[in-house]
């Protein structure tokens, strides 16, 4: 029987699997973070388990509060470090970077099946591994028995044809989706990204088109296996993980969307939901006093290029703070050898260590009341920054880094 | 499952787990009583003055979209609600309500409004409104969560059973 990307992975893992299916399936990857590993920590040990099935294939990451901002969040990273020690696994620092670029950078593989306790697990689905995000209790019992339940969701196919214009990209491509398909409008369903378009679309575009498959309320977001894949990894040093992946032509899709992307604009997803995205001009010269460039949905490589070419021999506006955050310790490396983060530097910029920073309203960038942020993370929702008397608008690194120049929303077009 | 009698108290559409227990209260997480003073703050601003073991929390669309924190069901649970009444769930969140053995009950919740008296009948599948003298249909759990909330969440379930129980196919 012909079958989708999804079925095709979990086939390989429970035979003969069909949409609808209730599977219990082996992880390949298990991991938490550190404001939802200590709930991990404890639900494992009640669970009356003594040892976890797979600590080489069991990873903590330390990166929505680091450095730790308080005492109570430093005393949760003393219990995830103990835990790990006795455990085996593998841990994440302060400054490696969020677990979504790691696992890409470090773990996932095509094929994978992957959970994290955090939604945006989905990421490695730009891979081809089926990576989805689960609560503590789940992963706990994950860690334990080195297997997880799935429902085997159908798939929606996202058909990309053409090419984006000029400082149009994967993000744009994103916010444009949900805006049509609505926040619940792929709930408990697999995205599958794919159509004549899929080779030009790089590794770091795919990763922010997954990452935000679960703002549509998707299960998963997977692209094929292909030459991209290829590449992405063995400039991981990971050449040897590589496998082609593709749906059968003939895959029974519940809907299939076709998108070309050249008619894609620069989007901006206004308060206080994901899906009330509409193309930049509808905000043009919306004032803010924040612009945040990073998190695991777009603080890699190629989104830290494009700001920096958009804010070279630039300032940002005098009453806008600029924050700028690589996704992990490789990037701002590789940033730092390419000359970008001097750049951002004389730009006015506060660089950040590698982590989730402001994204979830912790700390480094808290919002004040009434304030307006420009933020490429992957979530708007009244309260997210820290303030729900605050207002966070989502777009591309081309549209923040033009907006952090104008101190208001501004189509990265006009700055070309 | 027993008959379960109690007050609404309405959200609206989209509450998402940032509503329901902010990141700004990540540092609490490790204090749970302390963390469920801050209950559904930026949705219900007077939540946790009004909320009386028993009560039904009840959503329109897409309710608990967002973060996989299961911080969200629990402080739910340990506010004394007693199941979540809602026209659509996000996926991470139902799972996680049912792993903490916090039913999350489909219906048309349109005609409950704020501080209606309600039954909910678990066996018969009904919602009975007791101020407005109307009934709703549940949609139905499915079996094997269903399994799992008559254990009383995912963990007592892992001790009884050692695994999932999977339906053979």
């Amino acid at each position: 029987m012909a079958k989708t990307l999804t079925e095709k992975i979990l086939d390989s893992k429970a035979p003969g699997v069909q949409a609808g299916d209730i599977i219990a399936v082996d992880l390949d990857l298990i991991f938490c973070q550190d404001t939802t590993g200590p709930l991990v920590v404890r639900q494992f040990q009640e669970s009356g388990f003594t040892e976890i099935a797979k600590p080489g294939n069991t990873v903590f990451f330390l990166d929505h509060a680091v450095p730790s901002p308080n005492k109570e969040l430093s005393n949760d990273h003393i219990l995830l470090h103990q835990f790990v020690q006795k455990a085996g696994c593998m841990i994440a620092r302060e400054g490696d970077g969020v677990c979504h670029q790691l696992v890409a950078e470090l773990f996932a593989k095509p094929g994978d099946i992957i959970i994290g306790s955090d939604s945006h697990t989905v990421t490695a689905g730009a891979l081809g591994a089926f990576a989805t995000g689960m609560g503590s209790t789940d992963v706990a019992i994950g860690m334990a028995l080195g297997k997880t339940w799935f429902r085997v969701p159908e798939s929606f196919l996202i058909n990309m044809e053409g090419s984006f214009t000029k400082m149009v990209t994967g993000k744009d491509l994103i916010l444009y989706l949900i805006g049509k398909i609505g926040a619940d409008g792929a709930t408990y369903k697999a995205l599958e990204f794919s159509g004549e378009a899929l080779g030009l679309m790089t590794m770091s575009q795919r990763l922010s088109i997954s990452n935000m498959a679960v703002e549509a309320g998707a299960k998963v977001g997977l692209f094929p296996s292909d030459e991209v894949t290829r590449k992405f990894l063995e400039e991981q040093g990971r050449g040897s993980d590589y496998r082609p992946l593709f749906a059968n032509p003939d895959a029974n899709y519940e809907r299939i969307y076709s998108i070309n992307l050249g008619y894609v604009e620069p989007m901006v997803s206004f308060p206080h939901v994901v899906d009330n995205a509409f193309p930049v001009g509808e905000a043009k010269g919306i004032k803010i006093q924040q612009v945040f460039i990073g998190t695991c949905t777009n603080g890699r490589l190629e989104d830290i290029a494009i700001a920096a070419s958009i804010l070279k021999g630039k300032k940002s506006h005098p009453e806008t703070r600029l924050l700028v955050c690589p996704a992990s310790r490789k990037v701002l490396m590789d940033a730092i050898g390419l000359g970008y983060i001097s750049t951002f530097i004389e730009a006015g910029a506060v660089v950040l260590p590698p982590g989730c920073a402001a994204c979830l309203g912790l700390h480094q960038g808290v919002l004040g009341d009434g304030e307006s942020c420009l933020s490429t993370a992957n979530r708007n929702f009244k309260g997210r920054m820290g303030n729900a008397e605050a207002f966070i608008y989502l777009a591309s690194p081309a549209t923040a880094a033009a907006s952090a120049i104008r101190g208001e929303i501004t189509d990265p077009r006009e700055m070309m | 499952m027993k008959v379960l009698k109690g007050r609404a108290l309405k959200a609206g559409d989209n509450v998402s787990t940032d509503h329901i227990i902010p990141g700004r209260y990540a540092h609490l997480r490790s204090n749970l009583p302390e963390l469920v003073k801050y209950a559904m703050e930026d949705a219900i601003p007077d939540f946790a003055s009004r909320v009386r073991e028993g009560d039904f929390l009840v959503g329109g669309n897409n309710f608990g979209l967002g973060s996989s924190r299961e911080h969200a069901p629990i402080v739910i649970k340990m506010s004394g609600i007693s199941a979540i009444l809602t026209k659509s769930v996000a996926r991470i969140f139902y799972r996680n309500a049912i792993n903490q053995g916090i039913p999350v009950l489909i219906c048309n919740t349109d005609e409950i409004n704020d501080n209606d008296e309600l039954e909910v009948d678990l066996d018969k599948g009904t919602v009975t409104n007791l101020t407005r003298d109307n009934e709703i249909s549940l949609q139905k759990v499915p079996p094997f969560m269903l399994a799992i909330l008559e254990e009383g969440g995912l963990l007592p379930y892992i001790k009884k059973y050692k695994g999932f129980i999977v339906p053979a196919k």
